[in-house]
This record gives C-alpha cells, sequence and structure tokens, in this order.
C-alpha cells in the first residue's frame, strides 16, 4: 500500500443475550461517544462513515437508516456494507486510500434479541432448492463440523477443547455474554443442538455494537499515540451450495489469508502472528480456520491447544477474548475480531493482554460454512 | 485528489414487470455476461465483485451469497452494500473506491431486483422507524407527495408542466430497449390516471421493475488499454439526511450539496453549460424538474419553465434522462446503477437510439434512504 | 412511573412468488413427471452439477447437457437436528439433514433422511428416494432419502 491507514480508536459495547434498555442507534451512540471520548475526536473530525447491519436482523429495510443520526452523517457520505464488519473496515480503508477522505468512521449493531435466529438463517437458504428442508445456520454447520471431524480424524472430546479454552478466556474479558470455566465433560454433556455440535459448542446470538476509527497516517497523531496500522488484507468468496464445497476445506479462506499475508509480508504466519482472533460461531471452526490460515498443519488445530500453543499463555494464543462463542452479535463479531487485535497491539486488552504482541491476525467469515472469509494483519509497527 | 478510474463497460437485461423464465442468479448473470462482453472480457479478467440488492423486497437473507452462482463471485473478493434506493449508486461508488485505492484493477459492480417476487410497497414500509412512523408512512410514495407539493406550492409548478415531464420521459424510453415502460402518453392521460397520494397520479410515479444492470469500474492503467473508449469518474459524492422525515429541512437539500462538491472535484464552474447530458433518479415526474433546480441547472422554480421550452428533451440543449429514467424502469437495487451505466454509454458513445451528440460530460444521480443523494460526473478524459 | 421498557411486538408480513427459473422447472418435472432426478453437465469443468443449474458455479459456463443421476447416493455428511423451529422444520424433531452425492453427480444435495433409526445413520450409507405422492414443485416432492435395503 503506497499510503498507510491505522486504526487509532476502538469502543465495543458489552455483549448480552438482550439489551433491552437500548435500541441499535443508541448502541451506537454509546460506541461512537466513548471512541469520540478516549480520541478526542468530535463529529467534525470524520469524514465519511462506513456501517455494517442487516435488513433481515434488524427487521428493517434500510437497516443504516435508524444510525443516520448518532454517526454523523447529516450531510455526509455514509454507506453500509450488508455484510461482515471485517468488510467494512477494509471499505473504510479503500475510501482513505483513494485520497478523497482522511478519516472513515467504521460501526456494526446487531440486536439478535429482536428477531428469530433460526428464521432469519432459514432465510439465507434459496427458496428454490433448500429453505423448505428446514435447514439453517446451526443445521449447516453441523454438517460441515462431521465432514471436518470425520476427514482428518477429530474425535467430539478434541473439538470441545476450543469451547474449554474460549469461554474459560472470556471470564477475562468483560464484554463477553457467555464465560465460564468448563471441563471437556461439561461441554459433551451439554446436550446436542445439531449433532455432533452441543449447546456449548454454539455462540450465543448476542445484542452489541463496536466501532472504529481509521485515519490516514499524517493524522493519526491528533487522535492517539498508539495506532494499529493495517498492514494486510484479503477477502473471497465460496460457491453458495453447501454440496458444492468439500465443507472440510476452504479453499476461500486460504486465498483470502494468501492475499493479507502477502500484502504484509508474513511468510511464516505460525511463527509472526502473535495472536489470533478468528471467527469461531462453533468450536469445530476454530480448528479448521486456524489450520487453513496456515497457523498450524491441517488436522493439528487441536494440537494448538494440547500442546499450550494457542492457550492464553502460550506462543500464539488463538482467541484470548473468547472469540465468538463468547459474544456473537452477527455482522458485529467480525469487527469485534479487529477490535479485540488492535486492543492486544496497543496493550490495552487488560485481563487478557498477551504480552509483546507486534502482529495481530483478525479473521471474520459470513455466510454459511464459510462462505466468505475477510483475513486482516494488524501490526503496532509500521 | 483521488486516482483516476473508468467505466470500460456495462451490461443490463431487459427490464419488465416480472421475469418468470429466470431465477435471481440467472437474471443476475444476464447482465453480467452482457458487460462482459461489452468490455471485451471473460469473468476471470475480473479482481473483485461489489453487489446490491434490497433483502425484504425478494425476502433472501445474505442475497449476495445465493447471487453468487449468477455474479461471478466465486473465489473472488466480493462485498455486498445494500442502501435502499441509492443502493445501484453505493454499489458504483463501492466499486469505484475498490480502484481508487489501488488494491484493484477490474471490479464489477452489480445492481439487481426481482420486485415481482413480493409487494414492494409493503417492503419499503419496513423501511420506516418501526416505533414511530412505520404505521403512518405509507411506501415511497408519501414522503415523495409532501416533497412534490411543497415545491409545487412554493413555486406555482402546475400539474401539467410535471404532466409533461411524465410524458417526455416516457417517449424517450421508447428509444431504450432496456426500458420497462415504453409509453406513448399525452399530459391528458397523465393528469387523468388516478391520483396515488396527491398531487402525485400514477402515471407520475415509477413502475416496480425485474432487473439486473452491471457496470465494470477499472484503474487508471487498465482503462487506458481498454479496447473501448472509456468512461472516466471525475467525482462520487454522496450526502446523507436525517432519519425521521419530520426532521429533514427542506431547504438544504442532500443533492444540492453532493452536486456542489461533485462540481468541485470535476471542476465544474457552469453546470447548464458543461454538462451535455443528466441520467437522474426520478422516482416521480416532479424530480425531473425540481431535482434539476438543485443540480444548479437552473434557478429555483424554473424547472418548468425548463420543460415549457423543451429544454431538457432530447433536442434540448441539457436533456435530461434518454434512457427513460426512473418512472420508465425501477429494478430498485439496480436503479441507480443503471443512471450510472447510461450516462457512461453517453460517454463512450454507446447509446444507440437514445444517444445524445457529443457528450464529453455527464452526470448521473441516486436517491434513497431518507432523502439521501448520490451524485457521478463522467467524462471522457481522466 | 414503571422503569420498564416497552417492547414493541411485530412480524414482518410479506408475500413472496419466486421464479424458479427454467433449470429448476425442468428439475421439478422430471421428479414429477418421470420420477427421475437430473443435474446438468458444466462443458469446462466436466461436473455433474445436483440440483441442476443453468450454469457452473466455478466456471461461470452455462451448463450445456442434462444428465440423470442415482437414484441411489451415498451420505457425504450429515446432522441430526434435535431443537424445534416448527416455522420452518418439515419434520418433528429429531430429524436427520444430509448431503447426498447421487450416484453420476459431482456435488452433492442436500435433503432429510427418513424411514431409519437415527442412531444408525453413517457418512458412506447408501440411500435412496421416496418421492411424495402429489408433486407440488419444490424440493419436498422428494419426502426424503432412505437406506437402500438391498445393495
Ligand atoms: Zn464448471
Amino acid at each position: 500500500m503506497s499510503q498507510r491507514v491505522a486504526i487509532v480508536g476502538i469502543a465495543q459495547t458489552t455483549f448480552q443475550s438482550a439489551k433491552r434498555a437500548q435500541n441499535y442507534a443508541e448502541l451506537v451512540h454509546e460506541v461512537v461517544s466513548e471512541l469520540f471520548t478516549k480520541t478526542g475526536a468530535t463529529h467534525d473530525d470524520v469524514d465519511n462513515i462506513v456501517s455494517a447491519s442487516s435488513d433481515f436482523w434488524d427487521g428493517r429495510t434500510i437497516s443504516n437508516m435508524a444510525i443516520q443520526d448518532v454517526v454523523g452523517a447529516y450531510m455526509k457520505s455514509e454507506s453500509k456494507v450488508s455484510s461482515d464488519g471485517t468488510l467494512a473496515v477494509l471499505y473504510g480503508m479503500m475510501r482513505i486510500l483513494s485520497g478523497q477522505y482522511k478519516t472513515t468512521l467504521v460501526v456494526a449493531h446487531s440486536k439478535g434479541s429482536e428477531g428469530t435466529p433460526n428464521l432469519i438463517a432459514n432465510a439465507a437458504f434459496d427458496p428454490i432448492y433448500q429453505r423448505q428442508l428446514g435447514i439453517d445456520g446451526l443445521s449447516a454447520s453441523a454438517l460441515q463440523a462431521r465432514r471436518y471431524m470425520e476427514k482428518y480424524g477429530v474425535s467430539e472430546e478434541e473439538v470441545a477443547l476450543v469451547s474449554v479454552k474460549n469461554l474459560a478466556n472470556a471470564r477475562k474479558n468483560p464484554y463477553a455474554q457467555v464465560a465460564g470455566e468448563f471441563t471437556v465433560d461439561d461441554v459433551m454433556q451439554s446436550g446436542y443442538l445439531a449433532e455432533p455440535i452441543k449447546k456449548l459448542e454454539a455462540s450465543p446470538i448476542s445484542d452489541g455494537a463496536c466501532a472504529l476509527l481509521l485515519a490516514r497516517e499524517d493524522l493519526v497523531d491528533r487522535f492517539t499515540d498508539k495506532p494499529v496500522w493495517l498492514k494486510g488484507v484479503g477477502h473471497c468468496q465460496d460457491c453458495y451450495y453447501l454440496g458444492d464445497r468439500d465443507l472440510a476445506e476452504s479453499e476461500a479462506l486460504a486465498v483470502a489469508a494468501q492475499r493479507a499475508y502477502a500484502m504484509a509480508g508474513i511468510r511464516d504466519p505460525g511463527k509472526e502472528i502473535d495472536v489470533a482472533e478468528v471467527y469461531d460461531a462453533f468450536s469445530y471452526q476454530e480448528l479448521m480456520w486456524t489450520e487453513i490460515l496456515g497457523l498450524c498443519p491441517r488436522g493439528e488445530g487441536v494440537e494448538l491447544i494440547r500442546s499450550g500453543v494457542s492457550t492464553i499463555d502460550g506462543t500464539l494464543p488463538v482467541n484470548p477474548s473468547g472469540g465468538v462463542l463468547a459474544a456473537h452479535a452477527v455482522i458485529v463479531a467480525g469487527l469485534v475480531r479487529v477490535a479485540e487485535a488492535a486492543l492486544q497491539l496497543r496493550g490495552e486488552a487488560g485481563q487478557h493482554q498477551i504480552s509483546g504482541v507486534k502482529t495481530a491476525l483478525a479473521h471474520g467469515s459470513f455466510g454459511y460454512c464459510g462462505q466468505m472469509h475477510c483475513v486482516w494483519i494488524l501490526s503496532n509497527e509500521k | 485528489m483521488p486516482k483516476s478510474v473508468a467505466i470500460i463497460g456495462s451490461g443490463q437485461t431487459n427490464h419488465t414487470s416480472r421475469r418468470a423464465d429466470v431465477n435471481i442468479p440467472e437474471l443476475i448473470k444476464e447482465a453480467v455476461d452482457r458487460a462482459l462482453a461489452d468490455a471485451d472480457l471473460t469473468i476471470d479478467d475480473i479482481d473483485a465483485v461489489v453487489i446490491g440488492n434490497m433483502e425484504h423486497f425478494e425476502g433472501i437473507n445474505l442475497s449476495d451469497m445465493w447471487a453468487s452462482e449468477g455474479s461471478g463471485a466465486v473465489m473472488k473478493p466480493a462485498m455486498k452494500i445494500a442502501t435502499g434506493g441509492t443502493t445501484g449508486a453505493s454499489v458504483a461508488a463501492c466499486a469505484y473506491y475498490h480502484c481508487a485505492s489501488g488494491l484493484f484493477d477490474r471490479v464489477l459492480a452489480i445492481g439487481w431486483e426481482k420486485l415481482s417476487e413480493s409487494d414492494t410497497t409493503t417492503g419499503i414500509i419496513t423501511a420506516f422507524d418501526p416505533i414511530v412512523e412505520r404505521l403512518t408512512l405509507a411506501g415511497a410514495v408519501g414522503g415523495l407527495a409532501i416533497e412534490a407539493n411543497l415545491y409545487m406550492t412554493s413555486y406555482g409548478i402546475t400539474q401539467e408542466q410535471v404532466a409533461k415531464a411524465a410524458v417526455m420521459a416516457r417517449k424517450n424510453a421508447q428509444r431504450n430497449p432496456h426500458a420497462h415502460l415504453k409509453l406513448d402518453l399525452t399530459v391528458e392521460q397523465v393528469l387523468h390516471s388516478p391520483m396515488i397520494a396527491y398531487p402525485i397520479h400514477y402515471l407520475d410515479m415509477c413502475p416496480t421493475s425485474d432487473g439486473a444492470c452491471a457496470v465494470i469500474f477499472a484503474s487508471e492503467d487498465v482503462a487506458r488499454k481498454s479496447a473501448h473508449p472509456p468512461a472516466w469518474v471525475k467525482a462520487a459524492v454522496c450526502r446523507h439526511n436525517h432519519p425521521y422525515i419530520g426532521d429533514v429541512d427542506w431547504r438544504k437539500n442532500t443533492l444540492e450539496s453532493a452536486a456542489i462538491e461533485a462540481y468541485r472535484l470535476a471542476g465544474i464552474t457552469n453546470p447548464r453549460r458543461e454538462l451535455d447530458v443528466i441520467e437522474l433518479y426520478d422516482p416521480a415526474s416532479f424530480a425531473l424538474l425540481s431535482w434539476i433546480e438543485s443540480l444548479h441547472i437552473c434557478g429555483p422554480g424554473e424547472g418548468g419553465k425548463m420543460i415549457d421550452a423543451g429544454a431538457i428533451t432530447m433536442e434540448g440543449d441539457i436533456p435530461v434522462n434518454p434512457s427513460g429514467g426512473v418512472i420508465s424502469t425501477n429494478p430498485i437495487g439496480a436503479t441507480a446503477l443503471i443512471r450510472v451505466a447510461e450516462a457512461a454509454l453517453q460517454i463512450q458513445g454507446k447509446a444507440d437510439a437514445r444517444q445524445v451528440e457529443g457528450v464529453r460530460t455527464a452526470l448521473a444521480t441516486g436517491f434513497g434512504g431518507s432523502y439521501w443523494s448520490e451524485v457521478f460526473i463522467l467524462g471522457r478524459t481522466p | 412511573m414503571s422503569e420498564e421498557v416497552i417492547i414493541q411486538h411485530t412480524a414482518l408480513r410479506i408475500p413472496y412468488s419466486w421464479a424458479a427459473g427454467a433449470h429448476a422447472t425442468r428439475f421439478y418435472r422430471e421428479i414429477a413427471e418421470h420420477r427421475r432426478i437430473m443435474g446438468t453437465r458444466c462443458p469446462r469443468c466436466g461436473r455433474v452439477l445436483v440440483p441442476a443449474r443453468k450454469s457452473c458455479s466455478r466456471c461461470f459456463q452455462d451448463t450445456t447437457e442434462w444428465v440423470e443421476v442415482g437414484p441411489i447416493g451415498v451420505v457425504t455428511s450429515f446432522t441430526i437436528v434435535h431443537y424445534s423451529e416448527p416455522q420452518i422444520q418439515p419434520m418433528k424433531p429429531p430429524f436427520a439433514i444430509a448431503l447426498i452425492r447421487l450416484d453420476g453427480a459431482d456435488t452433492a444435495l442436500l435433503h432429510l433422511l427418513g424411514e431409519v433409526e437415527l442412531s444408525k445413520i453413517r457418512t458412506g450409507m447408501r440411500v435412496e428416494p421416496v418421492f411424495a405422492d402429489e408433486p407440488k414443485g419444490h424440493i419436498l416432492d422428494i419426502r426424503y432419502f432412505k437406506p437402500v435395503s438391498i445393495d
């Protein structure tokens, strides 16, 4: 990249199953206000806005209409990415790199409590060939979980280790919705939702919002002395029909990761990345995604946990925040992965801070069984 | 200054009230195939895809995922942008920033809608705040009627003048093979058509259409090597407004604000003289008079004189909507992208029977959300 | 005044009528009239796509040939759904959803399993379709797939 863009401010709400006292706009107002307090920025410093939200989850056509005033969009440019928050960061960065804008406010909001999640998920399956089968995000992911586990010989007890690790990490994260000291046995006994996925292996559906302020290199100092540089990004979309893909693989994630690594100059991700926040909507996904991201060989995702590498005190902690398993505001969750990676790079992750973080990976996903992936490499060094 | 970006090809379906012969991805692919053929490219030449529609109009959640069957996004970077009526313009802007950022060289922008598959007005009503406005504002026409009434009574614009604009647009559409309504009308027919919401008659209003549009954006180096004359993007500007209709200040409008900034970026000081053609997002015929005032084509209240003098007809000095515009064709998610595509065709000299002679500079607009506007200026040189 | 915030309940009730397109229409006609499952072949990669598609998802080429597949196929993955969502689920939980690669196809069809003891379902299991008595032109014109008794 010829110019550099940095994250200069980060804010998120706590994530809860139902934030009844706040509507969407008020959730966004909370994070934007916090962002301004932290950075000293005002609406006058915000050149343009990129938001991420969903008409289906909001129950509202043009879901970004509700937040116009709280993001300060009056007589400014605002656009909505109807996809994961990681892509909103990318669009926000593109607008700065174009030279037309100097700063971008990136926000995402979702209130899962106000819709019926399985019905909304079912509506993502086409009405011609699939919808009437009653499939939704959970049952689709279960098909992927089994395929991955059978192809790579991973047991249910091994997959359960992800939930044990991440929900324990979440105890150190005040923003998390689900946290606790669970054993493999607890996970195994938590009851099947869609086999082989059990209750403690499925992310909760959350209410919450997240915001980042992006700035061009020459303006960074105005807002922070701890900029987090956007070093590399890649995104890629896979085939739609689950039966068109080998669900144990994800070529789209591999391509996205290669693009991000090439842009950031990463040659050996397992060695060069200090912390990773990956999109573990279900426990098996952390294993699959970390393998395909090249953090370990295929089939050895569980070894990362067992050997202590990806635990919070390991050499490559994965989801020290607790990940999506601990809080899953749809669309927001990808933006939170970027926010958490940035907090680690600023040394502001509180109790789940990893020491000496210089390079962090954040990963977002969208569509079922990871049809779309976006990978970010962030650094606190230019 | 933003890096130079150009449009090097476009394609549209033949828009109509119902395309029962194709499903959603099949409809999209028709437009994409035509755009690729127009630019002498194959899908392998495309680096990234930006797509948009409004989910509730077809009841498809994550619509970009199923759309990948026809969008060509498989194994490519892709993102979905959705902003209401402005969607097509927002998609175009996002594709523009993909190239202007320096990250991508050939980006496919797609807008589509199959409005025959649902009740569009019911879908639009869900755009309004469910707590305050949804029960009182009836779809798109309510707000437009308020604005039309205010405009006509403020300046003494007659219903006959507005009807003349409706007749002109439908006449222009007869020369456009892609247009939906190619009506041969008289002013009397418009005035005697049913009143939907005073002062807007049935024949003043846009239809609902099935259709898709695809536009290929390219970075400067690629555009210069293009086999066909490119249409260079001189300005891409977006302005948003307050979300509640009662908060909207009718004297300070987003279209005027966006146009002023676009003229500044494009170095235009006298739009009436320097623009050769306009593709205006006209959801109802009064906009053909009122909104060209916002674009500073004439003074406040002079829109009526413009139609009386024939200035905005195909034979006039500043033809508006040679394509027939939105009141002739309206697949919502594609509608604003069609404006951009039609403006590009005029620059490229490819508009066939609807070609305006000697077009060097063209302007296209998008309208949507709560009185949001987007303005593009295209030219023969960067 | 009560501290309780107001929650307004509603549902979006929008009627939809989706065009299946010519290829899905033939796919369902073949089931209704001939009780056979058809895929389409991509001229570029040679894959037989099931359910039938107008174009290849990977190659962006229009498919050129109709190919009869199955009716027997193999389960490549499955899940047993334990939660209830009566508005969308066609069977009472627990029930099985599976990906089934029909003989002669290169992609797997998403469908339901029936007439089977849920604990006995395995990947690799061979299954055959049970057609609905009165086809309606949608995916449940195949009621479900059941294990092949004698393979
Ligand atoms: Zn193929």
